[in-house]
């Protein structure tokens, strides 16, 4: 016969299910994307080595053991020994510490790039969205068009335009912008002009989003107590379209640093001898049949660099699912 | 359908207008011109008399109409750089290199990345599975360059089973390399495409009605499942093709390719105003054909779709 628990125990039990209840905090939708999100292991792993690159980026100046740009004559492709850990470049410049400053440029285009695209992108999303007809049809419109232009050539033609006028400012708003584009190892051009190309996409989630939400009750109810259409756009419609901003800008990262480096790679991007990795893989390349070791960190920090963002970028979507499948 | 096509290409001209414009005026407004050489200064009657012979002394808008009526009619006008050719005659020997280079690559990436994601959505989560999902995205984080390059390396400098670079027609085994380095971001992106797209399909009711018909497996996954889930790949395909267009810049490079990417590179850092804006438009055209060509095969997919 099965002992049956007495009315005592099961009170007992009750109270402390429902203290145990009472003590949950209350599941916020991000709470429990980020519960989901640790559940990835990949995922995870991409977040800690970005958590890494982003402290490897921020204290460059402290871990590196030369600075980036000192040539060592006598140490010329020298391959990687107890001195220079991964070797040296043809120019004899130790290759880890131009790798350690490296990661400043990508990180900083990645997050450079995003942020103009969702200045651009986020707004026209919004505002065609929200008020649909004539407005929502010539944004989308210009959006379509702008879709067939080719990417690349455009950002090498906008950042060409845009390096030029600042290495020829000598007045007005130009020359602040100026030292900026110095101090970023004159890639300002580079961050705008890859920027300017990426928006599209960001505009068409975030209209997609709107237009499904702008005739749902909160947006009513909202209307009904007369806030003013800027007011439901910001703070009752924009909210809403967070989760599929947060994920198109994540997965919007790599691919901004890819370009970056594309373009540097192409020796059309940074300035020497500010390293970024991209113009490492040219310099790896140059050397390619006799000094293979030059191309193959630059090569594997940039790849493992992309795929820790797109880990990070899929994991996000996952975990954001349930709540962008409205 | 024919007017559905007609439509499009009408809307090919705004497209192609803008992109003239914007290039046009960013070109232009860009300090520095096609005769600045740097270290042996030409005379400023020699820049005279240069700017007269291609009309850079006309007014901005007469350059602005003079060049977009010649390229109306196929003419891209003469290369500032190479003095004695014209701009037609240069992507008539450039661009067929790189049209073939990107179907080949278009083709390999097709089959590997419809492949690979089917296998991933049959045999799901099974180690095969991971294994394909794990080359897919490893192959979307690696840039074409370092692709290249590493195979260079490997199959070139130490197997010395293919040669290094150069160009000897698409069925050499030049072309292997620069093939498969465009190839695989592309196959990794259709890869993971094919795969979730296929997953979606596989849980419907009629792929359980073929089943219980009794019908070969291997048909359920070709006929009744693949074909329907590769309408969302077929659009990933058209942008894809972008991505094979410029990514063939830097394998060109890389390759010692003789194709238009490499030239378009070098023409902007010597100012060469109508190979900059032939080749912008060149490849304007062929991402717009490229989509529309996509859309009406979605039309030959899914009968449901019509163009009305």
């Amino acid at each position: 016969m099965a002992v049956r628990p007495s009315a005592r125990e099961t009170e007992d039990a009750g109270v402390k299910l429902v203290s145990a209840l009472d003590r949950t905090p209350p599941a916020s939708l991000y709470r429990d994307a980020w519960r989901r999100f640790r559940r990835n292991r990949v995922a995870l792993a991409g977040l800690i080595y970005i958590a890494v690159l982003v402290v490897v980026a921020v204290t460059a100046p402290l871990i590196a053991p030369y600075p980036y740009d000192v040539q060592d004559v006598t140490a010329i492709t020298r391959r990687p020994d107890s001195t220079y850990l991964l070797g040296t470049d043809q120019l004899g410049r130790d290759i880890l510490s131009r790798l350690i400053y490296g990661s400043r440029v990508s990180l900083l285009v990645g997050v450079v790039v995003q942020v103009v695209i969702v200045a651009i992108g986020v707004p026209v999303g919004l505002v065609a969205g929200y008020f649909g007809g004539k407005i929502d049809t010539l944004l989308m419109r210009i959006v379509d068009v702008l879709y067939a232009f080719p990417n690349l050539l455009f950002v090498i033609i906008i950042m060409t335009y845009l390096k030029a006028q600042f290495q020829h400012a000598t007045s007005g708003l130009l020359v602040p912008l100026k030292s900026i584009d110095r101090a970023t190892g004159g890639l300002l051009g580079v961050y705008i002009g890859l920027g300017l190309v990426s928006w599209l996409t960001v505009s068409r989630l975030v209209r997609g989003q709107i237009t499904s939400l702008r005739n749902k009750e909160f947006v009513e109810a909202a209307r009904a107590i007369g806030a003013t259409d800027a007011r439901i756009m910001t703070r009752h419609l924009l909210p809403n379209t967070l989760a599929v901003i947060i994920v198109a800008t994540t997965l919007g990262l790599p691919a901004a640093i890819l370009g970056e480096a594309g373009i540097s790679f192409l020796g059309l991007g940074v300035n020497v001898p500010t390293p970024s990795w991209g113009s490492m893989i040219a310099d790896g390349v140059s050397q390619l049949r006799s000094y293979p070791h030059i191309l193959l960190s630059p090569a594997i920090a940039l790849s493992l660099t992309v795929l820790s963002f797109n880990f990070v970028g899929d994991g996000l979507r996952d975990a954001l699912d349930p709540w962008m499948k409205q | 359908m024919g007017r559905f096509v007609v439509r499009r290409l009408l809307l090919l001209i705004p497209t192609l207008l803008s992109v003239y414009t914007i290039t046009f005026l960013l070109i232009h407004a860009t300090p520095g011109g096609p005769w600045d050489t740097g270290d042996k200064p030409i005379s400023e009657e020699a820049i005279a008399a240069l700017n007269r012979a291609y009309g850079l002394d006309k007014p901005m808008w007469r350059q602005y109409t003079d060049y977009l009526l010649d390229a109306v009619r196929g003419d891209f006008g003469p290369s500032y750089s190479q003095r004695s050719r014209d701009v037609t005659d240069i992507v008539k020997d450039f661009l067929p290199v790189s049209i073939k280079l990107g179907v080949v690559a278009m083709l390999i990436a097709a089959a590997i990345g419809i492949t690979a994601g089917t296998i991933g959505a049959v045999k799901q989560n099974t180690p095969l599975d991971y294994l394909a999902t794990f080359g897919a995205i490893v192959g979307v984080s690696s840039p074409s360059y370092v692709i290249a390059s590493l195979m260079i390396l490997v199959f070139a400098s130490y197997l010395h089973w293919l040669p290094t670079g150069g160009w000897d027609g698409v069925f050499s085994k030049h072309a292997i390399i620069p093939a498969l380095a465009l190839a695989l971001g592309p196959a990794a992106a259709l890869a993971r495409y094919t795969r979730a797209s296929l997953l979606e399909v596989l849980r419907h009711d009629y792929i359980r009605t073929a089943r219980a018909k009794g019908q070969h497996e291997r048909r359920v996954i070709i006929r009744h499942g693949l074909r329907n889930a590769l309408i969302p790949v077929v659009t990933l395909m058209g942008l894809q093709f972008a991505n094979v267009a410029t990514g063939s810049f830097f394998v060109e490079t890389v390759c010692g390719v003789p194709g238009i990417g490499r030239y378009f590179v070098r023409s902007i850092a010597v100012r060469d105003y109508p190979v900059i804006l032939a080749t912008t438009l060149i490849f304007a055209v062929a991402i717009s054909v490229m989509n529309l060509l996509v859309d009406l095969l979605y039309g030959v997919l899914d009968p449901r779709i019509s163009y009305d």
